[in-house]
């Protein structure tokens, strides 16, 4: 019974750790530009499909997973300079169908490049489970978690320590304030694509050993990554990792317990039940309109 | 039995007490203002008794009937109209078409039948749109009939809105500061159109900050000051009243 | 305020002529699915074009048709007609039961939430393989109405012509009309129609379950025509198709809807010949569109030609 459980909950946790690094994406997007870029799931895709990629050109691990970072970060920069910022002040669904065209862009680049194929590589320290409380843990697992939780701290710390972080706080809250004392917010909204390119990247990379990756899981990774974000409060930090490990959680154990035909429905069934009680997420911000 | 009647209203805001147990009628017909400084709370005010704000205690009492915290589009059923101090027009729509839908209760709304084009929606609609026009010439609108509403100036807009409170035909009109941003001429126009409306039975309640328009056309006056009343009663006697004065120019006046 | 309706004559004279001009089947078969693209999408836009709001996932409501009447007349036996029905009340039934919960909600978060309706839906009827036949589907008999079959790209063009001149008729009535002008009303200021006597949330309900029925209807008939369902006409992927034509046609546009609908219906068919581009081709071109057509390609082309709506 307990070890069942356990069982699901380590698989709810690290796939819940994927969609906090997607969902931590989409709130540092929309908190730069108040755009939701559908595009995210396919930086989640690019990283694993990358570092297969390189791996397979006989490229050293390090080195792989050094450009399967780097080169998300690239293509988010560019989807911010080729994308969005022509579209300037269109309207919020606008954003989203160019979102969605550049998401299928990439997408169909990279089938076009790798083929429609399933891959994996090995994982980081080998696949000898460990026994934990009769459930047996994949050391990959571990690393998730590990990574992830780095991630945050390095985040959090980057966001109120540095001056750097709290000038892209300060551009969320207000762009033109924040260019009135200086703040350079085009270069914020760069860092912030780059950086929620690269985050989704990690993600994906730590992934694929678990789970494979292929042309075309960047979409329902995107989904569900929005969900969390949505579920957590569309541009709380806190509550796009908390969003992540509920949805990862929820849809494993109705994977285990109910049934595993209906466990994409889960993450989507979440939304109603969170957002009837709070309509703006667990940690969204409450909204008054001054008439 | 006054047409309006508040009870000890109060709403906060986080922690901040915006309006604090304000009770006051206002009898149908006068022209009732409210003023304060700004921040006193006239605006909110105005929000719990629209039904924009639920209050947190308090009653509204519409012609003997209790309405407190029902929602907006029920109380324009039983003839209540506003105008907002930040303008509320519809910039998707001409200039009539925003009066028109001040008339919204008074024409059939019926889905299908609009669908299906029956005549009877239309004439009606056209009957408004004819009452619409005319409304627009007593607000002073005549020439911007057909014009789209984005690009009319502001002056413009806040009077297209007291036109569109009054295509409703309510019994109580709240115009918040219908004068905010006008120069002398145009405060003294606005005065007229007020005076106009007035005259013709409706009772209005006021939020305004020009002093010289509020003395000139009020019957009553209530006084805000940090959410609470300060004080209430004819306009002669409000103006000299030493704790108003205080309120607005500071203990040293 | 009632002028001659020109653009309803033209459309009509359209839809006389083409049969003239078209080869084959083949294009029968396309201005068809235009047809049905165009009479969603009409709906859809007077959700998120006039009345400002968002769906989606609307594709659930065009599966939900689809597979009533796939289901309703294959394994109950039941007449065609019936089963379309059945399948509008469906999923009217959903649309009304859903709205107040989901409507109180703005912006992202409404989004969100009809998203996951849709994707919920397309996930019941693909795990419902019993009564659904599952991901690869099942077959659908044709329309028959009192012993009379429609067969054939032919017969189905006018009548999915018909049904088309008569939604673009309706829809600009229902726009031009009281009802019409308080849902660009709630678009335009919720807190004004609201003190004007609109009930919002009422309005933004019954907008949804019309264009709930418009989706499901022309999913049932879908069915009949294609002689085949699956699970993919109620996925994700169908609902984002269906908001691309609807933006890139032009919000707040009847005739715009149309427009939209035709280009993104003939558009894939055009990138076939793109081999394995057609992806990055699609995406590129809805990027585009956006970028410099923000206001959508019918009220460009209408501001162009000064005429209104």
């Amino acid at each position: 019974m307990l070890s069942q459980f356990l069982q699901f909950m380590f698989s709810g946790v690290t796939v819940g750790a994927t969609y906090a690094l997607a969902a931590l994406g989409f709130a540092l997007i929309y908190n730069a530009s108040n755009v939701i870029n559908f595009a995210q799931g396919e930086f989640i895709m690019l990283g694993g499909m990358l570092t297969v990629f390189f791996l397979k050109t006989g490229l050293p691990m390090p080195v792989a997973l050094v450009l399967a970072v780097a080169i998300p970060a690239v293509v988010g920069v560019l989807v911010e300079k080729l994308a969005i910022e022509p579209a300037k002040g269109a309207e919020v669904v606008g954003l989203i169908i160019i979102t969605i065209g550049a998401s299928l862009v990439l997408r169909g680049l990279v089938q076009i490049w790798f083929g429609k194929g399933a891959a994996t590589f090995p994982a980081f320290s080998g696949d000898a489970p460990i026994a934990v409380g009769g459930a047996a843990l994949a050391p990959q697992t571990l690393w998730v978690l590990g990574i992830t939780a780095a991630i945050v701290v390095a985040l959090w710390l980057f966001f109120n320590r540095t001056l750097a972080g709290k000038a892209i706080l300060a551009t969320s809250f207000d762009p033109l304030a924040a260019q009135l004392v200086g703040i350079n917010t085009q270069w914020v909204l760069l860092v912030s694509f780059a950086l929620s390119a690269a985050i989704g990247a990690i993600g994906g990379i730590l992934l694929t050993p678990i789970t494979m990756t292929s042309y075309d899981v960047g979409i329902m990774l995107g989904l569900k990554g929005f969900v969390a974000a949505v579920v957590g409060g569309l541009g709380s930090g806190l509550g796009a990792v908390v969003g992540g490990l509920m949805v990862g959680i929820i849809e494993a154990l109705s994977a285990g317990y109910i049934s595993s035909a209906y466990k994409d429905a889960a993450p989507f069934l979440l939304i109603f039940v969170v957002l009837f009680f709070l309509p703006r997420g667990l940690f969204g911000a409450k909204a008054t309109e001054r008439v | 039995m006054a047409l309006l009647e508040v009870s000890d209203l109060s709403i906060t805001f986080g922690g901040v007490l915006a309006v604090q147990n304000v009770s006051f009628s206002v009898e149908a017909g006068v022209v009732y203002s409210v003023i304060g400084p700004n921040g006193a709370g006239k605006t909110t005010l105005f929000n719990l008794i629209t039904g924009i704000y639920r209050p947190k205690s308090g009653d509204v009492r519409l012609d003997g009937e209790m309405v407190t915290g029902r929602p907006p589009h029920e109380l324009a059923r039983k003839g209540v109209a506003r105008t907002f101090q930040n303008l509320q027009i519809c910039m998707n729509m001409t200039a009539i078409e925003n009066v028109m839908l001040g008339g919204h209760l008074s024409v059939d709304r019926n889905l299908i039948k609009g669908m299906l084009r029956f005549s009877s929606v239309r004439r009606a609609d056209a009957v408004l749109r004819e009452k619409s026009a005319e409304l627009m010439a007593y607000v002073g609108l005549g020439a911007y009939v057909d014009a789209d509403a984005s690009v009319m100036p502001y002056g413009a807009l806040k009077r297209l809105e007291i036109a569109r409170a009054m295509a409703a035909r309510p019994r109580i009109l709240f115009l918040d500061e219908p004068a905010a941003g006008f120069n002398p001429t145009e405060t003294t126009e606005i005065d007229g159109l007020v005076r106009k409306i007035a005259n013709s039975g409706i009772t209005v309640v006021l939020v305004e900050h020009d002093m010289k328009m509020v003395m000139n056309i009020s019957d009553r006056i209530l006084v805000l000051n940090y959410g609470k009343k300060l004080t209430e009663g004819a306009a002669r006697e409000v103006r000299r009243d030493p704790a108003v004065i205080a309120a607005y120019l500071g203990k040293a006046a | 305020m009632m002028r001659t309706n020109y653009g309803l004559f033209i459309l009509a004279a359209i839809l006389l002529a083409l049969p003239l001009l078209l080869p084959n089947t083949y294009y029968f078969d396309i201005a068809n699915r235009m047809a049905i693209n165009a009479i969603v999408v009409l709906g859809l836009n007077l959700l998120i074009g006039y009345a400002g709001q968002i769906s989606l996932g609307h594709a659930g409501f065009f599966g939900i048709g689809a597979y009533a009447s796939a289901v309703l007349t294959t394994h109950f036996s039941w007449p065609p007609i019936a089963a379309l029905c059945a399948g509008a009340a469906g999923a009217a039934l959903i649309a009304a039961a859903i709205a107040p919960p989901i409507f109180r909600l703005r912006g992202h978060y409404l989004a969100m939430a009809t998203l996951g309706l849709g994707i919920v839906i397309s996930i019941v009827l693909k795990n419902e393989a019993s009564y659904t036949g599952g991901p690869d589907g099942m077959s659908v008999s044709p329309l028959s109405v009192f012993g009379w079959e429609i067969f054939g790209e032919r017969q189905w063009y006018w009548l999915f012509a018909g049904i088309l001149l008569f939604s673009v008729w309706a829809c600009q009535n229902l726009i031009d009309s009281p009802f019409g002008r308080a849902l660009r009303a709630l678009h335009g200021s919720e807190v004004a129609s609201q003190v004007v006597g609109v009930g919002a949330a009422r309005y933004k309900a019954t907008i949804f379950v019309l264009s709930a029925f418009f989706a499901s209807i022309m999913g049932s008939l879908t069915a009949h025509y294609v002689g085949f369902v699956t699970p993919d006409t109620a996925e994700f992927s169908h609902s984002i198709e269906l908001v691309t034509m609807v933006v890139v046609g032009g919000m707040a546009s009847v005739y715009g809807s149309v427009i939209g609908a035709v280009l993104l219906t003939a558009l894939p068919q055009a990138l076939t010949t793109l081999e394995g581009w057609e992806t990055v081709a699609f995406g590129t071109i809805l990027m585009l569109s956006m970028i410099f057509l923000p206001k959508g390609l019918g009220p460009t082309l209408a501001a162009k030609f000064g005429s209104a709506r």
